[in-house]
């Protein structure tokens, strides 16, 4: 067929953007591979594997060349978003489900690559803490304050079957220094202040036990590495970060400048939980986001403002996920309304 | 006096950084391609209505005889570029982006080149402009940097500031760089004249700042043309991005105005001329020459020979070709323009046109050829470089379910066809080549629809008239019947009245008898 | 007691939605072509009478009357889909009877033309100019093709020339979507086996 100009491409292509975001998760998975140990590799392990899998296989279902269509990536990259998202030594047919929804329903059902209205990671994660809440909201504490660290063969043990080789149950390693179960710190906080608690005495508690500074924090900062690598690759626009992680802080701000008692401070909010992994891995996610600039602004302070008052008001520890998919749906209402202006038509 | 040459402090949103290979070509200074044994001059090569032959097959033809003469308002005149006889005037292959054939007159040159030209005009300055624009048209000149657009209509407004357009921000092509670099003086020279005709008090040149010796060369040339700078002459030095160049876009770099959508440069006071434009006005008026030749870049990593040379319109391809010792065995393909915007010429038998500034004789995986587009994944690296800020993605969407009236919707006639949002697409989409098959393809249902609301109305007429022509027949025929009846009956008193006399005159005659008897 | 206010209540909240959604309907009514000028913008205009109606303004009020969408082979395939879109019908291959045409023009031999003016009086759109034994001719630019001046003529002297456009000037960029427009268009996204 006849070719039009231009006969010259930029040296870029969706499978290097793919390749580089996986490369910027590296940081991230890596601190939480030190933090929580094997769990967190068996995780991204099967969910990338299952991943890989299921887009080969529906792709050829589909009868669409399979080899090219597995070579973008994309699949791999929804695999390692929800490999990182799952609880480390969650079982592994929770992993399975989740990443297997997440590629066939969320992503093929609607037309597959480019066409997913919503992010399928989330999706699968969703789908997985709404259907396994006990499995989901399960975390291990990190591993250099537990009071039972877990190795490699009990954590395959209980991936692969549910328990050890000495007859322990997950629950068992979840014990603290105290002796409690404890989730995560913002699940704490949340329990925390639902039982009357001020912050700042749940501050005291959390830093007393040590997880402050330590853990999610760190895993945080290896996110935010991340995501400034894709920043300076130029992979990801600042639009959607800097538009939710304001949010967030501004939110937040408000809330606690309000009633610091009651309201979980901006610092908190913006180190804890998947809010750099969602800022810089999930909320960016092209397909599913807001395509003008104005309009990634405004998709990305959405997602910063519902993931506080989701975490402060709603049912769940963790909003991220709830929040990407809310927006996601409001993308195309977003884009409509937020067109630039065309040259010509800036000034009169 | 400000400093003539200054960076400017303005951009225009997008853009893109495409590999440069200007070095390919700008190494050497100027040469003549010679004359081919055969031109093939194209009659519709510029911007409007094409030309009339006005030669037959046989005659002998002189370089700068007029063999084509403008048709109406937007044309222009085409001459022969050499001497020889004309062989054909037949549709040949042309330099077009369809590849298909048009009118052209086929010359075999005789090597003599013996030429005719204009009378020159020497003090272009104490001549009435209407006589100036007429050599323009005249010489044939269109605008010599790809648009062809007659350049007596674009030197027709009296504007207060000209803007010189020397970016030449298209990858590979490299004529006006060397054009400045090697004709200062001259250049210096054309833009004044060009300066008075339009009745400019300023003049800008914008130009990229790859072009440092360029840029060199034409301050030498003003500090020696016009040391006063009397012209008020201005260098405008641009960022290297492209499409600087886009004539929209240089006058966003130079002015930070934009030009309001749908209408021209004229509407901020502005007209723009290329440089090499500017140089055919003024050699077309001061020493009489038409439009015959023009610079041409040469390059690619399959030629040999690379550079700038002066070439006659309607040189062939394949001439070129040969000239340039292109390697055949690496050839993959030949592009008339720049990467970014050119074509690819699809029968190498076509001769040069007044817009061929650039031949790429690509070698194999020098220009990008995969068709293997994936699907889009909305990334927005296309909405980043557009220098229009147009929403691409949008663009293709509609453009591609084919809904036209969202594709308008969305400024689709606002698009340039720069190619940076293809250049860009991680996905290698042919956005442009979407764009390109929409507008046409508005463009033909408009067509369409007119014509059919044309043949609606008529036929809407036509009932009418007939219903008319009827309910007229139907009122002749009662008038007629009436004059009838009424003849009828006029007749019939006319005959009671007879009937009467006879019968009186029977009476009488009878009563006569009578008497008598 | 309760029973009788909850269905007073209810009946006047009922009158008092209805009434608002009465006012909201003619207050907000949308203005639209009717039906018929809707069809009849969609329809080519040829007024070739292939359709068994004289003209494409009738066919467009037939249509509206319930009519089949399938008569118009100058409209071909593509304008039976748009009066399907327009409409909500199913859209039908054209009638078998009927042969999608491509666009032509009447040209008649002039120097064997006796100057009947029979086709001038055929002609829906006035295309056709001369007089009583005077030679014929058709403005092309104004003749839709129709072939309705082919059947009066007595001496067979015109021709329906199909236009091809195909040269330089008409010439348009391909349109480089060689897949389907939709995913969900031509491919089932779960593949079903067609029987039959």
């Amino acid at each position: 067929m006849l070719k039009s100009s231009p006969f010259n491409q930029a040296s870029n292509s969706v499978t290097q953007l793919m390749l580089q975001v996986i490369l910027a998760t590296l940081p991230g998975a890596l601190i939480m591979f030190y933090f929580f140990g094997w769990g967190v590799l068996f995780n991204l392990l099967t969910c990338s594997l299952v991943a890989m899998a299921s887009e080969a296989a529906i792709l050829k279902l589909r009868g669409r060349d399979f080899k090219s269509g597995l070579s973008d990536y994309s699949a791999l990259v929804t695999g390692i978003l929800i490999g990182l998202a799952l609880p480390p030594l969650a079982p592994w047919w929770v992993a399975v489900i989740g990443t297997f929804f997440a590629i066939t329903f969320a992503k093929h059902v609607y037309g597959g690559l480019g066409y997913n209205p919503f992010n399928p990671a989330m999706v699968g994660y969703v789908l997985l803490l709404i259907s396994f809440p006990v499995a989901m909201t399960s975390w291990l504490p990190p591993q250099n304050i537990a009071t039972n660290a877990v190795n490699f063969l009990d954590s395959l043990n209980l991936f692969l079957f549910e328990i050890d080789s000495q007859g322990n149950k997950l629950n068992f390693y979840l014990q603290n220094a105290d002796g409690f179960t404890m989730a995560t710190p913002l699940d704490e906080l949340k329990t925390g202040l639902s039982m009357g608690f001020t912050t700042a005495e749940l501050q005291d508690k959390l830093i007393l036990t040590g997880w402050v500074n330590q853990g999610w924090q760190w895993v945080n900062i290896a996110f935010l590495v991340g995501g400034l690598y894709l920043l300076t690759r130029k992979v990801i626009h600042w639009y959607i970060p800097v538009g939710m992680l304001g949010a967030i802080f501004l939110t937040s701000g408000l809330l606690t400048w309000i009633d610091p008692d009651l309201h979980i401070s901006p610092m908190t909010h913006l180190f804890s939980g998947a809010t750099m992994l969602g800022a810089f891995f999930i909320a960016t996610d092209p397909v599913s986001a807001a395509t003008t600039p104005k309009g990634r602004i405004i998709f990305g302070a959405g997602i910063g403002f519902l993931v506080v008052i989701i975490r402060n008001f709603g049912g769940y520890p963790d909003a991220v996920a709830f929040a990407v998919l809310l927006l996601n749906m409001a993308a195309p209402l977003i884009d409509h309304f937020t067109q630039p202006k065309v040259y010509g038509t800036r000034d009169a | 006096m400000d400093s003539i040459q200054y960076t400017t402090q303005y951009q225009f949103h997008g853009g893109i950084h495409p590999e440069e290979h200007k070095e390919l070509s700008n190494q050497h200074s100027i040469g003549e391609l010679g004359v081919p044994p055969q031109l093939n001059i194209y009659l519709g090569q510029h911007n409007g209505q094409p030309a009339l032959p006005v030669v037959n097959v046989g005659d002998y033809v002189k370089r700068g005889q007029l063999i084509g003469r403008m048709q109406g308002n937007l044309s222009a005149n085409v001459h022969a570029s050499s001497s020889g006889t004309v062989k054909e005037i037949a549709l040949r292959p042309v330099a077009h982006a369809s590849g298909m054939n048009d009118l052209c007159v086929v010359i075999d040159t005789d090597g003599n080149d013996a030429s005719e030209y204009l009378e020159p005009i020497a003090d272009y300055a104490s001549v009435n402009k209407q006589v100036l624009l007429d050599r323009v048209a005249e010489a044939g000149i269109v605008g010599l940097g790809g648009a062809a657009f007659p350049s007596n209509i674009k030197l027709m407004p009296r504007v207060n500031h000209l803007i010189i357009n020397a970016a030449e921000c298209e990858p590979y092509i490299s004529c006006d760089d060397r054009l400045m670099r090697e004709n200062a003086d001259e250049l210096i020279n054309a833009i004044q004249c060009v300066q008075s005709i339009i009745g400019a008090q300023h003049c800008t040149i914008g130009i990229e700042d790859n072009k440092q010796e360029a840029i060199n060369a034409l301050l030498l040339a003003i500090e020696k043309q016009d040391p006063n700078n009397n012209s008020h002459f201005q260098i405008c030095v641009v960022p290297t991005k492209y499409p600087s160049g886009g004539e929209k876009q240089l006058i966003e770099l130079i002015t930070g105005k934009q030009v309001p959508a749908q209408q021209l440069p004229l509407a901020l006071g502005i007209i723009m001329h290329n440089v090499a434009t500017a140089l055919a006005v003024y050699r077309a008026i001061t020493k009489g020459e038409v439009l015959t030749q023009r610079l041409m870049t040469i390059t690619g990593k399959a030629a040999t020979i690379r550079g700038n040379f002066w070439t006659r319109i309607g040189t062939p391809f394949d001439w070129i070709l040969e000239q340039a010792k292109v390697n055949t065995q690496v050839l993959d393909r030949v592009i008339m323009g720049g990467p970014m915007m050119g074509f690819e010429i699809q029968k190498l038998d076509s001769g040069t046109v007044k817009s061929t500034n650039c031949t790429i004789f690509a070698e194999t995986n020098e220009l990008a050829t995969s068709n293997n587009s994936l699907p889009c994944i909305r990334c927005g690296l296309c909405a980043d470089a557009c220098p229009v800020s147009l929403l691409p993605q949008q663009l293709y969407w509609h453009s591609k379910s084919e809904e036209f009236n969202k594709a308008e919707h969305y400024n689709l006639f606002d698009c340039i066809e720069c190619g940076a949002c293809s250049y860009v697409c991680p996905s290698n989409i042919p956005l442009v080549q979407y764009y390109r098959f929409a507008k046409n393809e508005i463009v033909r249902q408009s067509d369409e629809k007119a014509k059919a609301s044309h043949a609606r109305e008529r036929h809407e007429f036509r009932e009418l008239r007939l219903q008319r022509e009827k309910a007229e027949r139907a009122e002749r025929h009662r008038k007629a019947a009436e004059a009838r009846k009424k003849a009828a009956m006029q007749k019939g008193e006319a005959d009671e009245k007879k009937a009467t006399i006879a019968d009186a005159v029977a009476r009488a005659k009878a009563r006569k008898q009578q008497s008598k008897d | 007691m309760n029973t009788l206010m909850a269905v007073v209540l209810l009946v006047l909240l009922a009158a008092l939605f209805g009434a608002l959604l009465g006012y909201a309907a003619v207050r907000f009514k949308v203005e639209s072509d009717p039906i018929v000028e809707q069809i009849d913008n969609i329809l080519p205009q040829t007024q070739c009478g292939q359709c068994g109606y004289p003209g494409c303004r009738p066919y467009a009020e037939a249509i509206a009357n319930g009519d089949e969408i399938n008569k118009c082979p100058p409209g071909g395939e593509a304008g039976v889909k748009a009066l399907a879109d327009l409409l909500g019908r199913e859209p039908k291959p054209l009638d078998e009877s009927l042969e999608e045409s491509v666009p032509k023009v009447a040209v008649i031999r002039e120097d064997e033309c006796i100057g009947c003016t029979k086709c001038i009086q055929a002609c829906p759109v006035d295309a056709i100019v001369g007089a009583a034994k005077l030679m014929h001719t058709v403005i092309a630019d104004e003749c839709t093709g129709c072939d309705l001046c082919v059947p009066p003529c007595p001496v067979d002297c015109i021709d329906m020339i199909p236009l091809t456009n195909n040269d330089l000037h008409h010439w348009q960029w391909p349109n480089p979507n060689s897949e389907p427009h939709s995913p969900f268009e031509s491919e089932q996204i779960i593949p079903v086996k067609q029987v039959s």
